[in-house]
């Protein structure tokens, strides 16, 4: 053994690692980002979580209700309180997603109160996200018990300025659960049918793509009449066929291993098909666009563990975005996979319909617009 | 500037610059129709990038080049659909069959079905692929993927074919199949072709005119006879001395029939037109001024003669493929 080649290797080595800044982003950007986005992705305070209140009392009670409900949004900012007239109104939007609850505060609430008969506030909740859903729980009861004895919620111990009437008996929080109880398993199928997407995208769009490039194949295509826009969409179609095939199979059998009911729901399925062609399309015109300059067959691989972070952790599939600091909003407001997961939860555990869809398939569609024209801009039909 | 009937390539003062870096400095020549016309030159010396201009992959810096009737830059669609490129990577799909790479091919093209249900089995007759027609191309040899994409290259009929470096890279026994193939292809079809090489040998069995080229620049343009003829003498007497006196060129070149006498690296060339006699003169005049001669070869002249003639140096890519007599072993 003789140390001049075990020298000689290493040097190799370590010149070709600091020549190649894909490799270095890869392995010392990586785990800093993965610590950021993880850190704060997971477990933060869950805010402005989207509320339905419905008062049909219109009391001076009710408007003590109101008002601390008001508090808590300006306060701690947990639920972000949208006024409804209707109970049927509040309703459609929480099934359809657009609150996360809705209290309902009946019209006999005021007169209960005044006969100390048991007033009761109702309190349904869209439980298909279980850490919203016992964050805005735990919000309710302690206001109700708070209520209950008369204290300001967030000022323990101090009185409000306008003394509440002491209830005898108690206000009776009626919590209705909109959905049976959904296990973590049922919450996370969404995210993994839209990283199995994702995963395509990365290999076809990515790796495959930049292989051919670095291989020369390009080439042989370029020499031919064939114009960047065809090459670009013919690209980007193949990715997405190989994407719904990927999306399709996950759903599927997922669905199955996680026990989605009605699984074969044929409606659902056709607005899971649209979710899923959509998703696809976007992922791969954004893969696409990343990759349209990109020669280096590196980067493609060194990126694969980044944008795997930077675009799953943040979309709402593992933790919800309400759990989210503002600078992580913003990256699931930008990145597909949000949208994507949002839709095939509210089909896969609500099973709302095209109402429940609608704005993420436009959002997908407008996103995959803007970077198939970006790719074709900056794609390069000469060498 | 339009391409005449005889003329399938017109390139006037084609430049091409990189930053600072010129590659392609003012290149002007025709390629006739019908004919195999070479870009002959060691590597970088430009002709990836020539062809490149030409076949509308890279767009010149200055110049004009009109292919088949069409001009680069104004009408490169119409001069992707002139021409057949065979570039010098490997650009065939390995992980498709032959005849799906063909077939991908055509319909870039805009052949019907029933064109190509009668093209492809043609196409693949003619390359001597049909029995692997259905193989994946990854398991080619060079030689194989280089024949599949010449009939790739001519599913549509082009008019002019492009072929850069088409034997880089093969073994003997493949690079006689293509040269084979090229020289059926232009007595079978009245193709035009143009291809570069750094093989000397290449050129000058394929090529009925060849433009040298080198760093940047066309430094003469002829048929191979008429190029090796511009070559002072007509044999070439390679020799390596030890010790030779001051005067030993000047003493060689009044040997009779001598004509020139260069040293390059060390290697005396002298051109003379009596080759075997003049080795003969040599010995004897070494003896008498007590001059060791390590090694001497005699040949006709060779393109690499000629390249060296007008560039002031060798073709070393091509060194390997010269078919010289080497005398050296007899003095060692």
């Amino acid at each position: 053994m003789k140390l001049q080649r075990i020298l000689a290797i290493i040097e190799r080595d370590m010149r070709k690692f600091f020549r190649s800044p894909a490799l270095m982003v890869s392995s010392m950007i990586f785990p800093l980002m993965q610590l950021v986005v993880l850190g704060y992705a997971f477990g933060g305070k869950i805010k402005g979580i989207k509320v339905a209140v419905v008062d049909e009392d219109h009391s001076t009670a009710s408007r003590d209700v109101r008002q601390r409900f008001d508090a808590i949004e300006a306060g701690p900012r947990t639920l972000a309180i949208q006024n409804y007239s209707f109970l049927s109104d509040a309703e459609v939007d929480l099934r359809t997603g657009f609150v996360r609850a809705v209290i309902y505060i009946p019209r006999d609430y005021s007169r209960r109160v005044d006969q100390g008969n048991r007033p009761r506030i109702a309190f349904i909740e869209d439980n298909t996200d279980n850490f919203v859903t016992s964050e805005v729980l735990n919000r309710m009861q302690s206001l109700v018990q708070d209520l209950n004895q008369g204290l300001n919620p967030f000022q323990p111990g101090q009185r409000l300025s306008v003394p509440t009437p002491r209830l005898n008996p108690l206000i009776d929080l009626q919590v209705v659960e909109l959905y049976p109880y959904i296990e973590y398993i049922k919450y996370l199928l969404s995210g993994s049918i839209a990283m199995a997407i994702f995963i395509v995208a990365m290999i076809g769009g990515g790796i495959t793509f930049i292989d051919d490039k670095s291989r020369g194949l390009h080439e042989g295509y370029l020499v031919t009449p064939i114009k960047k826009s065809e090459l670009i969409l013919g690209l980007i179609f193949s990715g997405a066929i190989k994407g719904l095939m990927a999306g399709t199979s996950i759903t599927l059998i997922g669905g199955l291993i996680a026990g989605i009911d009605r699984l074969w729901d044929p409606v659902r399925l056709l607005y899971l098909g649209l979710v899923l062609i959509t998703t696809s399309v976007a992922m791969i015109s954004f893969m696409f666009l990343l990759m349209v300059r990109v020669s280096d067959p590196l980067v493609p691989r060194a990126m694969f563990g980044v944008l795997n972070t930077l675009l799953y952790f943040p979309s709402g599939a593992i933790y919800p975005v309400e759990g989210f600091p503002p600078w992580l909003r913003w990256i699931s407001y930008i990145d597909p996979f949000t949208y994507a997961v949002h839709a095939l939860k509210a089909l896969l555990l609500k099973n709302t319909g095209f109402v429940g869809i609608y704005t993420d398939v436009a959002v997908l569609l407008g996103f995959s617009i803007l970077l198939v024209s970006l790719s074709v801009a900056f794609f390069r039909r000469q060498i | 500037m339009n391409t005449t009937e005889t003329n399938a390539i017109e390139v006037d003062k084609l430049k091409k610059q990189f930053g600072d870096f010129v590659a392609v400095k003012d290149v002007s020549f025709t390629v006739h129709t019908g004919e195999i016309f070479g870009l002959l030159g060691p590597n970088g010396a430009g002709k990836t990038t020539l062809i490149r201009m030409m076949t509308t992959l890279t767009p010149p810096t200055s110049g004009k080049a009109v292919v088949g009737g069409h001009d680069v830059v104004d009408d490169a669609d119409g001069v992707r659909h002139a021409i057949g490129v065979i570039p010098q990577a490997l650009t065939s799909d390995p992980e498709l069959t032959a005849r799906e790479n063909i077939a991908i091919h055509a319909k870039l093209y805009g052949l019907s079905a029933s064109q190509r249900k009668e093209l492809i089995p043609h196409l693949l007759e003619s390359v001597g692929l049909t029995e692997f027609r259905d193989k994946l191309v990854g398991s080619f040899s060079g030689g194989m993927r280089r024949r599949l994409e010449i009939a790739r290259g001519l599913v549509h009929s082009p008019k002019i074919m492009f072929l850069d470096e088409p034997t880089t890279g093969l073994d003997p026994v493949s690079r006689s199949a293509v040269w084979e193939m090229i020289n059926k292809l232009k007595e079978a079809s009245g193709l035009t072709i143009l291809l570069t090489t750094h093989y000397m040998e290449e050129a000058n069995q394929l090529c009925d005119r060849i433009a040298i080229v080198d760093h940047g620049v066309l430094v003469a343009l002829d048929t191979p006879t008429k190029l090796k003829d511009s070559v002072p003498g007509t044999d070439i007497v390679e020799a390596e001395f030890d010790n030779p006196p001051a005067d030993w060129n000047a003493t060689i070149e009044k040997l009779d029939g001598v004509a020139s006498v260069t040293i390059h690296d060390g290697v005396t060339h002298i051109a003379t037109n009596r080759g075997p006699l003049t080795v003969g003169e040599l010995m004897d005049l070494a003896r008498e001024r007590g001059v060791t001669v390590r090694r001497v070869s005699v040949q006709g002249t060779t393109l690499d003669d000629v390249f060296l003639y007008y560039t002031g140096r060798q073709l070393r890519d091509a060194a390997s493929e010269t078919t010289r007599y080497d005398m050296s072993h007899l003095y060692k």
